[in-house]
């Protein structure tokens, strides 16, 4: 689904992704852990397009088209799909009209009409009531005023209406209690599915007691340097950062 | 256009004075103070009529028989034998004013070695041609401003300030500006402070009246900070009723300098302080304070006028007053971001509180804004003490009139606790707290005066618990 | 790359103005320029009263003696008041008894606004009082409103109909000499709308009127007069557009609003004069003078204005607070693009003790626009107890536009509390991208994050206006049709 092939990035002449390679197939989730200020969140951002930062080498294919060559638009109608580590706000949008726009630019991307407003407004429904989300979000604008965990609730929220191939969730656990994180990874785990892949980027191990990977991968200093499978996630926790930073 | 006439035909003494007293000096001098005073009886003395002077009448200040003193008085008057500034533990290079003039009192800076100057205007124009030449009414431009012109066509001393690049001037310097005279008498200081590259300086500039006599001070201050630059500077007023104190202030901030400015009024009968701020390189700074406290008949008008002209520069500029009795105040804030000034950051606040139905302000916070990478924001208020704070304090056993000088107290610390001099700090919040009790209008000595601590009774309460 | 800001916002904000368009109907006009002859030749074709054709005498002459005001953030070549045409009348053909007998040009040019009288009529319930030029062609529901006392008409006919009302309230609140532009208001009004809601009546519907400037070189002065008699209640609906046209034209109306006792008038305005080209030749000059009075105790006047069109805007719809415990409120959004200016903003004059005031201006600037709020509050020494609360927003789109606050606070009491509060932003490329993100077109974005922005003031309107309002938005800053 997702093909990363020695991927090279840098922002303002400063390497960041110093050849990433990363292979994810429809039903997978991945982990990708590491130390704070190695990459992680970059490598969420140039996926999803973030234009920051410079592409210097590599290529990432995702369902055989080249993202590299797409706004970020076109990629999030691709299928792409980033839970923001700190979600903005946008004073008076309303949620409602915020994702309803959404929906249907992404549904014009495919060459279909616009979905009927009672359908919309159903799908809505259906999906805060899977979430155990009971807040009244439909008026409420994009952002403004939420807490930590109401931003992260909203992100995995809108990860349920729009229905992406593949989410990266970037640090989607950091500033949640405990509630507000099974909520969120609750969510998450309803909403795998055998055509749908999850990319979950995180700082502790803690959320992928919850979200279990597949592959774990380890990045540092822009690289992956470790792969593995769930223990991998536990090792790390046992024996800290300090143990990878030894080995590269 | 007409300017103020008065029943002494002010303009056209000056007029005459000006053709009668022309000093000898350098051919473009003399060029200046003719464009100046071309400019002068142009204009005329501002008036109401005049957008920016629409709040503040000058008309009344300006009806009396005033004499122009152009030279040093001559009958030996000592400012020690008439004024004495005893702020304990204030330790500053002195120097003082008396009737517009220097008086050389035979201090020196112990830093004068390094090349650190603080002299008069008379003496500089005489011996610092070349700086004079570069700075002087450079940064106060009176095309526009017939106050500013009337001083540059008549100045003849006030106080010089020269720092080198490098040097960071330890010792706080402070200047008294004294008026005393039996009969009215309309004076015109002019200040130059040039600091160079990296320099630092603390300057304290006091305007005091000594007696009940009517003044009228129209002072003129340029200041030019070169790179990096640290100036802390602290307008402290305390005048009579009858004085009317015109104050034109304009900065010259160059790339990383670093302006604080505070205008702290505790008294006078008209005052009238135009700040011009101009962040003419990178990443300059400017920090512009105020805080007034008026009652009475008295008037008290800001101007602040900052001019973003390049990126990356900070400006901030609170003022808080409190208006009694038949106070009037006024607040024109305006700041410019011009074309290209990206990330500017500017604030702007003006709070007032009324306390009483004949006191009156009129507050214009004006943003104009050029450039889209900026965050600009202003606010303006206008109202009175808490009641939820004032029902607190009394439900504390608090009386009411105590209750309500605590507030108006607390309200005016937000600029008190930001003067950095802490001798200073210390002793305009006991002049505050005077104020507020009503004791400082008898006081005839001058806005630092005083001789001992004063008796901590009604403050002592932790205000942040309110 | 594509996500250039300066491609982007170029993109954006290149829409061109969609209402283009002429119609040819036969004129009848006053000769060119102004003059007492020019006065007296209008009041003669409206067959107006003698204290009347005084009034805008008066008006005339004391314009005359006034100069322009250049006080404005604005800049324009003078104005040559004797090259405009002071009076244009689509050619009256009979009185007309139902829509069918509109002129069907006329109803072609409503049709291609989308403001169709029979839509109107039976969609939305709405009262439509179209003026083409000066003169009012068509009046619907006059009489279900009738039964109910209620005046809703055109001024012309109200000079007729309700002489003595006109005469009682006419200039009492914009005196003739209150400025350069209602001196001359006064002196060459030609038509407009008046509007009486008797005592103790809510009107039961939005009274609506749409203006359009149809003819070359035409002025158009209206002059619009609403009385909310005691304990009454109506919601008032103006909306513009006008055709595009190569030379500037001046527009110098004047509203004037009354609030009796207990009475409460809500005004709603989307101004969408032709804003001129994108080189910022031709365009709208919009001079207009707006005030209210809540005259009696307990009186609530309520503006909201959305402002996307016009060369040049000059206007503050002000609310004097006489009455005690009355309330004003202004609620304005204002668009401005390409070479656009608008000075505009609000008045309170707090007068009445516990008066209350409200003022929520959110201004948005692109291009090489200038969009400037300028607003006065007054409070004077009778206002006791009263308050003021301003938030006046800019935002700005592009780097070559300019957005000012000129806030103006005068308080002459001490129980009176006034608040101001203004921000300047732009929206910020983490927005963008965070749309983006979700498959949002950057257009798109910046629509949804401009309506946001601006939601505190689209809601004020009825529902009918919200959603245009919302289109001319898009229009203004997107150059698609929402």
């Amino acid at each position: 689904m997702l093909s990363i092939k020695n991927l090279r990035a840098s922002i303002n002449g400063k390497e960041i992704l110093r050849g990433i390679n990363l292979e994810i197939r429809p039903g997978e989730v991945h982990a990708i852990m590491g130390p704070n200020g190695t990459g992680k969140s970059t490598l969420a951002s140039v996926i999803a397009g973030r234009d920051i930062f410079e592409i210097e080498e590599g290529e990432i294919i995702f369902r055989g088209k080249n993202l590299l060559e797409m706004p970020v638009e076109d990629r999030a109608s691709e299928g792409i799909f980033l839970s923001f580590q700190y979600p903005v706000e946008i004073p008076g949008v309303s949620i409602t009209n915020f994702m309803r726009t959404a929906v249907n630019e992404q549904r014009k991307y495919h060459g279909l009409d616009p979905m009927p407003a009672n359908e919309f407004l159903a799908k809505m429904e259906e999906k805060k009531r899977m979430l155990d989300i009971h807040a009244k979000l439909a008026n409420r604008s994009v952002n403004e005023g939420f807490s930590g965990g109401e931003k992260k609730k909203n992100e995995i929220f809108q990860l349920a209406m729009l229905e992406p191939a593949l989410a990266i969730l970037d640090e989607t656990d950091s500033g949640l209690d405990i509630d507000a994180l099974k909520v969120v990874a609750n969510g998450v785990n309803k909403l795998r599915r055998p055509d749908n892949a999850f990319l979950v980027i995180t700082h502790y191990q803690r959320l992928l007691d919850y979200i279990v990977p597949d592959i774990v991968h380890v990045l540092f200093d822009g690289r992956i340097v470790r792969s593995g499978g769930k223990e991998l996630a536990m090792e790390l926790e046992e024996k800290g950062y300090e143990w990878i930073r030894a080995e590269a | 256009m007409e300017g103020i006439t008065t029943n002494y035909n002010t303009k056209e003494t000056l007029i005459r004075l000006f053709g009668e007293n022309r000093p000898e000096e350098l051919p473009a001098m003399a060029r200046l103070r003719e464009q100046a005073m071309e400019a002068f009886v142009q204009n005329g003395f501002p008036h109401t009529k005049l957008e920016k002077w629409r709040n503040t009448d000058l008309s009344r200040s300006l009806n009396h028989a005033f004499i122009f003193p152009l030279e040093p008085a001559s009958d030996g008057t000592e400012p020690e034998d008439i004024f004495r500034c005893d702020v304990p533990g204030f330790n500053t290079h002195m120097v003082s004013l008396l009737n517009g003039r220097v008086i050389d009192q035979g201090n020196t800076l112990p830093q004068a070695a390094e090349g650190v100057i603080v002299c008069s205007m008379a003496e500089a124009f005489e011996k610092y041609k070349d700086l004079i030449e570069r700075h002087y009414a450079k940064y106060a431009g009176f095309g526009d401003n017939a106050m500013i012109a009337l001083n540059t066509a008549f100045a003849r001393d006030g106080v010089f300030i020269f720092i080198p690049d490098n040097v960071e001037v330890s010792r706080i310097v402070q200047t008294v500006n004294l008026i005393h005279s039996t009969e009215p008498v309309f004076v015109q200081p002019r200040n130059l402070v040039i600091m160079g590259r990296n320099s630092s300086l603390r300057l304290v500039m006091c305007d005091d009246s000594v007696d009940n006599n009517v003044g009228f001070i129209n002072s003129v201050s340029e200041f030019v900070l070169a790179e990096n630059a640290r100036l802390d500077h602290y307008k402290l007023q305390n005048k009579n009723d009858h004085s009317a104190l015109i104050n034109n202030s304009a900065f010259h901030l160059e790339a990383g300098a670093n302006l604080s400015t505070s205008a702290i009024s505790l008294n006078g009968g008209l005052i009238r302080n135009e700040t011009r701020v101009l962040l003419n390189g990178r990443s300059s700074h400017a920090d512009v304070l105020g805080a007034y406290l008026m009652d009475r008949h008295q008037h008290i008008d800001n101007q602040v006028f900052i001019d973003h002209a390049v990126s990356d520069c900070t400006s901030n500029e609170l003022f808080k007053g409190i208006l009694d009795d038949s106070a009037s105040g006024v607040f024109n804030g305006h700041i410019l971001v011009r074309k290209d000034a990206q990330r500017t950051n500017a604030y702007q606040n003006n709070k007032n509180i009324l306390i009483s139905d004949k006191a009156v302000i009129d507050t214009k916070p004006f943003l104009e804004i050029y450039a889209d990478d900026v965050k600009c924001s202003h606010g303006a208020t206008v109202g009175q003490l808490d009641a939820e704070a004032m029902f607190y304090l009394r439900s504390r056993g608090i009386s009411a009139s105590n209750a309500r000088m605590l507030l108006m107290y607390a309200f005016v610390a937000e600029i008190v606790n930001r003067i950095s001099i802490p001798e200073l700090r210390e002793r305009i919040d006991d002049l505050v707290k005077k104020r507020l009790r009503g004791e400082l209008s008898v006081c005839d000595q001058c806005v630092l005066h005083c001789n001992s601590r004063e008796q901590k009774i009604a403050f002592d309460i932790d205000m942040s618990k309110i | 790359m594509e996500n250039d800001p300066n491609n982007i916002l170029d993109e954006v904000t290149s829409g061109e103005y969609k209402y283009g368009f002429y119609t040819d109907i036969e004129m009848e006009t006053a000769p060119k320029g102004l003059s007492e002859d020019t006065i007296r030749f209008i009041s003669a074709k409206k067959n107006e009263p003698e204290w009347l054709l005084e009034f805008r005498l008066n008006a005339y002459r004391k314009w005359l003696s006034m100069t322009e005001p250049t006080w404005a953030h604005l800049h324009h070549p003078p104005i040559n008041y004797q090259d405009i045409i002071y009076y244009a009348a689509p050619k009256k053909k009979k009185e007309l008894a139902s829509l069918d007998e509109v002129d069907p040009e006329l109803i072609e040019t409503f049709n291609k606004l989308g403001i169709s009288l029979e839509e109107q009529k039976r969609l939305s319930g709405v009262a439509v009082d179209a003026v083409i030029d000066s003169v009012s062609v068509k009046t619907t529901f006059s009489e279900t409103l009738e039964k109910q006392g209620i005046i809703f008409c055109s001024f012309s006919e109200a000079v007729q109909k309700v002489p003595e009302l006109v005469k009682q309230y006419l200039g009492t609140v914009v005196p003739s000499d209150d400025n350069y532009f209602a001196a001359l208001n006064s002196a060459v009004f030609s038509d407009g709308s008046f509007c009486y809601i008797p005592k103790g009546v809510r009107c039961p519907i939005e009274l609506s009127t749409y203006f359009r400037i149809n003819a070359a070189n035409t002025g158009q002065f209206e002059r619009t007069l609403i009385i909310g008699d005691e304990g009454s209640y109506v919601s008032y609906m103006e909306g513009c557009t006008a055709p595009m046209r190569d030379e500037n034209q001046l527009h110098a109306a004047i509203v004037e609003i009354i609030a009796l006792k207990d009475a409460e008038v809500k005004y709603s305005t989307v101004q969408n004069w032709y804003p001129g080209n994108k080189k910022g030749e031709g365009g709208i000059y919009n001079f207009v003078t707006k005030r209210g009075i809540c005259k009696g105790n307990n009186s609530k006047i309520s503006w909201t204005q959305v402002e996307t069109g016009s060369a040049i805007t000059w206007k503050y719809p002000s609310v004097v607070l006489m009455g005690d415990n009355t309330v004003g409120e202004f609620y304005s959004v204002a668009v401005t693009n390409n070479y656009q200016q608008a000075d505009t903003g609000t008045k309170m004059i707090h007068l009445g003790r516990n008066t209350k005031s409200t003022i929520i201006s959110k201004g948005i600037s692109a291009g090489q626009s200038n969009n400037s709020y300028r607003g006065l509050v007054k409070m004077t020494k009778r206002a006791l107890n009263s308050r003021n609360f301003s938030q006046c927003d800019s935002l700005l789109l592009g780097d070559k536009c300019g957005a000012h606050t000129f806030p103006y606070i005068k308080t002459e009491n001490q129980s009176s509390i006034v608040e101001h509060e203004a921000t300047t932003s732009k929206i910020s490329d983490d927005q963008l991208f965070y749309c983006n993100q979700r498959g949002i077109s950057t257009e798109s974005a910046i629509g949804l994050i401009v309506n946001g922005y601006a939601r505190e003031v689209l809601k004020q309107l009825p529902m009918e206006f919200a959603v245009e309002a919302q289109k001319l938005l898009a229009i203004s800053l997107e150059g698609s049709v929402g």
